[in-house]
């Protein structure tokens, strides 16, 4: 079964919704011990990084995945919980996973495009993800697909191998990070219509591995 | 970089669907269900339901409306219409909506706004904008006013100072309406659309006036909106989303066509 981690950031039932049009049963939880003896975690989120990990270690779920992390089982962070995988957010200047090297920074408020327009914040939409290698995850999901992106800040990951996709918007970010077991991104998969069912499709199927 | 987003707008009342020409002489024409299914397959980027009724004991007929529309679409979608306090929007966002719009409520209660960013999150809450032009004022100095009741009523309240407000209390997005331009199929209202878009740091979302593909090229560059919002022109078959689009993509606008 899949688990669905709660930590009480945003809307998790439209993930679950997504699974259930899938065919995959999930579970919502917010016990350390279900997300242990889940076969697979998603941990998505809206909100406020402070606030997400202060809940994640008020219910000690930040112990929980990072112990996820390590046992190999499949891991999905979502939005939110693409950002809270790294080291370190600016956003309330919090302490995070770790999962991942690197940080999580603002979207600078003098972004602008090519031509020099203003670009607002957040980052809000559909955007184009570039992949930057052949992985499980994104099996059948063409490069011309377009994602559903809500967000001011994004993961900027010390180290280039953890980088699968990346987005441009006025900068160029890690819109998807893996290693081993762990693929993380930053849109909406549950709202990015069929390419985004694609990827929670594969998710379901995926052995945890880069190959396979 | 982002696309531009083609919204499909559909009225709902009591759990049926109606466009209205100008606010009147509603006629039900489907099941918004199948509809918001339909628009997803074609490739609409995003849907707004706004329910014209929502008297309060036929809330839940949209509440059940919204949960069957997010167990069968897997874009964003926002409801509007009835939304009158944090709780209606807690129920609406739970039973599967990405963001509520709130318009007269707003206005009579501009601490909703940002009551209801606080809860959710700005990109949650859409300030809709019912607009009509009038003479500039000193009380309207935009020339464009703030109506509520379905343009019936106009309450004093400059449009532009409004998308400030409605920005500062922590609107995450505009919908802009344009009464005169409403159902008239002549093309958006661009002078107003760029008025407010230049102005707010916040995406704003054109309706009212969609007729033909160019009136939408005209307000995603003229009027530098972020997205379109359309009705009508899809509603009857005219267009359909991916000719929309594929007009757009052919003039240069950004727009998502893999779907």
């Amino acid at each position: 079964m899949i688990a669905i981690v709660d930590y009480e950031a945003g809307n998790l039932t439209s993930v679950q919704r997504a699974l259930n049009f899938l065919g995959y049963e999930s579970f919502i939880t917010a016990e350390p011990s279900r997300v242990a003896d889940a076969e697979r975690v998603i941990f998505p989120g809206v909100g406020a990084a402070g606030k997400a990990m202060a809940d994640l270690k008020s219910r000690k779920l930040d112990l929980a995945l990072q112990e996820a992390f390590r046992s190999g089982k499949p891991l999905l962070g979502i939005c939110l919980g693409t950002q809270i995988i790294m080291e370190w957010s600016e956003e309330n200047n919090t302490s995070c996973l770790g999962l991942i090297k690197g940080k999580v920074r603002r979207f600078p408020e003098d972004l602008a495009d090519q031509n020099g327009n203003k670009l607002k914040v957040p980052h809000m939409g559909w955007n184009g993800v570039h992949i930057k290698r052949a992985h499980p995850l994104f099996e059948g999901v063409s490069p011309s697909s377009e994602f559903y992106f809500v967000h001011a800040y994004y993961p900027a990951p010390a180290t280039g191998t953890t980088v699968l996709g990346e987005t441009f918007y006025g900068l160029t970010f890690a819109s998807v990070i893996c290693s081993g077991n762990l693929v993380a991104v930053q849109f909406h998969p549950e709202k990015s219509g069929r390419p985004g069912l694609r990827i929670l499709a594969n998710f379901c199927q995926w052995k945890g591995s880069e190959d396979a | 970089m982002l696309s531009k987003r083609i919204i499909p707008c559909l009225d709902v009342r009591n759990g049926k669907l109606t466009k209205g020409i100008k606010f009147k002489g509603n006629v039900d024409i489907g099941d918004p269900v199948e509809m918001a299914a339909f628009y997803y397959e074609e490739g609409a980027d995003e849907l707004v339901f706004y329910d014209i009724t929502a008297s309060s004991e036929k809330r839940q007929i949209m509440i059940e409306t919204v949960r069957k529309v997010a167990e069968r679409i897997f874009i964003p979608f926002s409801v509007g219409g009835g939304i009158r306090t944090v709780e209606d929007m807690r129920q609406v966002l739970l039973a599967g909506a990405e963001k509520v719009s709130i318009n007269s409520a707003a206005i009579r209660d501009p601490g909703l706004i940002s009551r209801g960013a606080e809860a959710f999150g700005s990109q949650a809450i859409v300030l809709g904008m019912d607009v009509k032009k009038v003479p500039r004022s000193e009380s309207i100095p935009s020339g464009y006013e703030m109506v509520i009741d379905g343009g019936r009523t106009y309450v004093g309240l400059d449009a532009l100072a409004w998308a400030k407000q409605g920005e500062s209390l922590g609107a995450g997005e505009i919908c802009l309406n344009s009464i005169d331009a409403d159902g008239t199929k002549e093309g958006y209202e661009l002078t107003l659309n760029r008025l407010i878009a230049t102005n707010v740091s916040i995406p704003v979302i054109a309706s009212g006036g969609a007729g033909k593909a160019e009136h939408l090229f005209q307000v995603l560059t003229e009027g530098m909106a972020d997205a379109a919002l359309i009705a009508s022109i899809t509603h009857y078959g005219t267009y359909t989303i991916r000719q929309l689009k594929s007009y757009l993509h052919d003039k240069g606008i950004k727009v998502r066509m893999n779907w």
